[in-house]
């Protein structure tokens, strides 16, 4: 008997030990069950709309991040908008932060229980069709009779997986200069135009740097999709045009990252980490101690109302060459989702019609993928920033992010080199030769 | 006789565990035994997959066999994982045992007001991590913390915790010990008031100072608590989750990544659920072996009454 305590004192100790097993795991039964009651519920549902009436109320749900932060208002009016149009479709919402949408997004795909309708960033849109986790919406597209003539080709054609579309495009956006015009008329320099380079940036931030201890120049923060872009601007580039090779140790990159460095260890016209002090780089740019940043047109909504200086934009400064981002995000319609044709209706009320974006727009929350033009001239048109036209001439210079199965991965290994650099651990030099070496042992490409 | 009654106790106990029983096979062992399968698998948790229906088929189909396992050790980057984990174990044992034997010494007395205090040291047990994390990130910020100011009061120059490799490990560890140190604490003084006032009494007759009482007396009765103290936080520390993703999010520069910060990342953020499996499963051995020979050692120090 003792013998047997023995044993059952070492069993409770390993149970101790065990619950981080399910770290990897506990998702799976959960969720599954809960797709399996999810799955018996739609069931019935749809059988039930199969004997009486077309028309039977459907509950779409629905997920999404880019309006979090500061567009749920906008959006609720548009989901109202549709609930009106189409009153036998209701939308149950779910906001997540991007912070975690895609993590919580995979657990779902894996336990079969992603939401009807949900949204998919450029980036991941291939991971995600690739993996079969999404309804080709090329049937349902003839069926549903649904409208897509006046979605921009272009965006409508970055959703196609192998020939077949598998997202609505609902926005797209890219970044600007933002800056203070208040602090550029107290050290008494010229507001910045388009044709501005990285030495501009340079003197007029030490010109804003000098007017004090805790004013700062320039916010471009040292990360994988400010260093790509960079590259770009510098004339290089991470990843070869055919995507068959990593270019990251090139001469062109070098300069790139030790002029972004030289910003922050040698002029300090943009602030360090320890600077920041754990401060945001909107909220340091929003407490007017801040000359110019680098950031998304999705921040003009946010700006305008935290703001209590003149502000306008220009055209993102380049190097040798000017580029800017390509952002997009699409809404997709999930691979078993039991009512396609209605999810695709809601998909392109919220992304092309002229009801939403016109929304979308007064909100300034970024570009419709649209081509209506009194549309885009009602965004022109808005009173804050002014030099609005700068959005629509940056379109020239869109860079798209380099797209890779392990996305997540590259990112990881290029950040974790840039701030080897950064922290000067690592010389430029060896940062890019070993980070190109990683990348190589890796990351697979097509 | 002695046998048999203790045999019929399991069996009245039995009807009682049982609803605890069913959950952990439900929500523990079931899923831990599909980890283990996984772990086999180079399934990337992008697909779906469901354990009711075709779940052979899937691993049979998605086999490598022990290929994480092994690519795992070739990679190389878990030493330094596992080095990170130690770092954190060495700051934060000793520190926490002595703090929690201090807030039970304090709390454990019977003078005015004892009731607040106890209170005011259980507040971070009850607290989230995400919400004490956030709070931390505050305290030990540069710019804005109470931490630096202070120091900076008393011409000391604090570094910047959270943002230097040397130091955000020790941040780390102040937070985990702020958060720890009441429910351990709670368990010493548990301890303390198990120890019977005469060896006390007799001791003090004898002339012993109170130094000397709570070296000879409290310490070696205190031991089976002790014991049950480290083992319980060896295992909870090995798994040290939530208050790095928010305090430093494993960085600068990947210097606060622990195991399973990694084994998250892996599945969530890579898609490499397999692989992501198989660390834990090499974390669960790890902390399976610890388990063992601390079981084994506490012979030596050990003192039961």
């Amino acid at each position: 008997m003792k013998l047997n305590r023995k044993i059952l004192s070492c069993i409770l100790a390993a149970a101790m030990a065990l619950p981080i097993l399910a770290a990897g795991c506990s998702s799976t039964t959960a969720e599954t069950t809960a797709a399996a009651s999810a799955a018996a519920t739609t069931k019935t549902e749809s059988t039930a709309a199969d004997t009486t009436a077309a028309k039977e109320p459907v509950t779409l749900t629905m997920e999404e991040f880019s309006s979090s932060g500061g567009n749920e208002d906008t959006l609720a009016s548009m989901l109202a908008a549709f609930e009106a149009k189409y009153p036998y479709i209701k939308v149950d919402l779910q906001t997540i932060g991007y912070d975690d949408y895609f993590t919580q997004l995979q657990t779902k795909v894996s336990g079969g229980n992603t939401a009807d309708l949900f949204e998919l960033n450029y980036e991941n849109f291939v991971a995600y069709a690739s993996a079969g986790a999404l309804y080709d919406l090329n049937d349902a597209i003839k069926s549903s009779g649904v409208d897509l003539s006046g979605f921009n080709e272009t965006a409508l054609k970055a959703y196609q997986y192998e020939g077949d579309q598998y997202a609505i495009p609902n926005s797209f956006s890219n970044c600007i200069l933002v800056y203070n015009k208040d602090l550029f008329d107290k050290a008494g320099i010229a507001y910045p135009t388009d044709d501005w380079t990285w030495a501009d940036v340079t003197t007029a931030g030490k010109a804003i740097r000098a007017l004090g201890d805790d004013i700062f120049g320039f916010y471009r923060p040292l990360t994988f999709n400010e260093f790509y872009k960079a590259s770009a601007q510098n004339g290089g580039s991470l990843i070869s045009a055919d995507g068959s090779k990593f270019t990251i140790d090139t001469p062109e990159n070098a300069t790139a990252l030790s002029g972004m460095i030289d910003w922050v260890k040698g002029t300090n016209i943009m602030p360090t980490d320890e600077q920041l002090g754990g401060m945001g780089d909107w909220d340091l740019f929003e407490s007017g101690r801040l000359g110019m940043i680098v950031t998304g047109i999705w921040s003009f909504g946010t700006f305008k109302d935290a703001c209590d200086f003149n502000w306008d934009i220009s055209m993102e400064p380049g190097n040798t060459a000017k580029a800017t981002h390509f952002f997009s995000n699409s809404y997709a319609v999930s691979a078993n989702c039991e009512h396609p044709e209605e999810a695709l209706l809601l998909a392109q009320f919220l992304a092309g019609s002229e009801e939403a974006t016109t929304l979308r727009v007064a909100a300034s929350w970024d570009l419709p993928p649209v081509t209506y033009e009194d549309v885009i001239s009602s965004y022109l048109n808005q009173d804050y920033p002014s030099n609005r036209q700068v959005v629509y001439d940056s379109l020239d210079y869109l860079i798209t992010p380099p797209v890779v199965k392990q996305n997540s991965e590259l990112q990881e290994i290029i950040n974790n080199y840039l701030s080897l650099a950064l922290s000067g651990d690592l010389t430029v030099q060896e940062a890019l030769k070993q980070c190109q070496a990683e990348c190589e042992s890796k990351i697979a490409l097509s | 006789m002695k046998l048999r009654n203790r045999n019929q106790g399991i069996l009245t106990a039995l009807p009682y565990l049982l609803p605890s029983l069913a959950g952990m096979a439900v929500f523990s062992a079931l899923p831990i035994a599909v980890s283990l399968c996984i772990s086999l698998t180079g399934w990337s948790g992008m697909t779906r997959v469901s354990i009711f229906h075709g779940f052979s088929t899937f691993v049979k189909e998605n086999f490598i066999g022990i290929k994480n396992y092994i690519d795992i050790v070739k990679d190389g980057e878990i030493w330094s994982v596992l080095g990170h984990n130690a770092y954190f174990l060495i700051l934060y044992m000793p520190l926490m045992v002595i703090m929690s034997l201090i807030v039970a010494l304090l709390t454990g007395s019977k003078h005015r007001g004892v009731g607040a205090i106890r209170v005011i040291y259980y507040i971070p047990v009850l607290t989230s991590w995400v919400a004490g994390a956030l709070i931390w990130r505050w305290v030990l910020s540069t710019q804005y913390g109470p931490i630096n100011a202070i120091l900076e009061m008393v011409g000391i120059q604090g570094p910047a915790w959270l943002q230097s490799k040397v130091w955000a490990m020790p941040a780390i560890v102040l937070a985990s010990v702020w958060k720890d140190m009441g429910f351990y604490g709670m368990i010493f003084m548990g301890g303390l008031q198990g120890i019977s006032p005469e060896y006390y009494e007799a001791a003090q007759i004898d002339g012993a100072n109170s130094w000397q009482r709570f070296l000879k007396i409290t310490l070696p009765l205190l031991s089976p608590t002790t014991f049950y103290v480290v083992m319980l936080s060896l295992i909870n520390a090995f798994q040290i989750f939530p208050q790095v993703m928010v305090m430093t999010n494993a960085g600068p520069n990947g210097a606060t990544q622990v195991m399973v910060e990694r084994i998250y990342t892996y599945a969530f953020s890579f898609g490499k659920m397999g692989y992501a499996s198989a660390y834990s499963w090499i974390l669960f051995v790890i902390i399976f072996v610890i388990t063992i020979f601390q079981n084994f050692m506490q012979r030596k120090w050990v003192h039961y009454e």
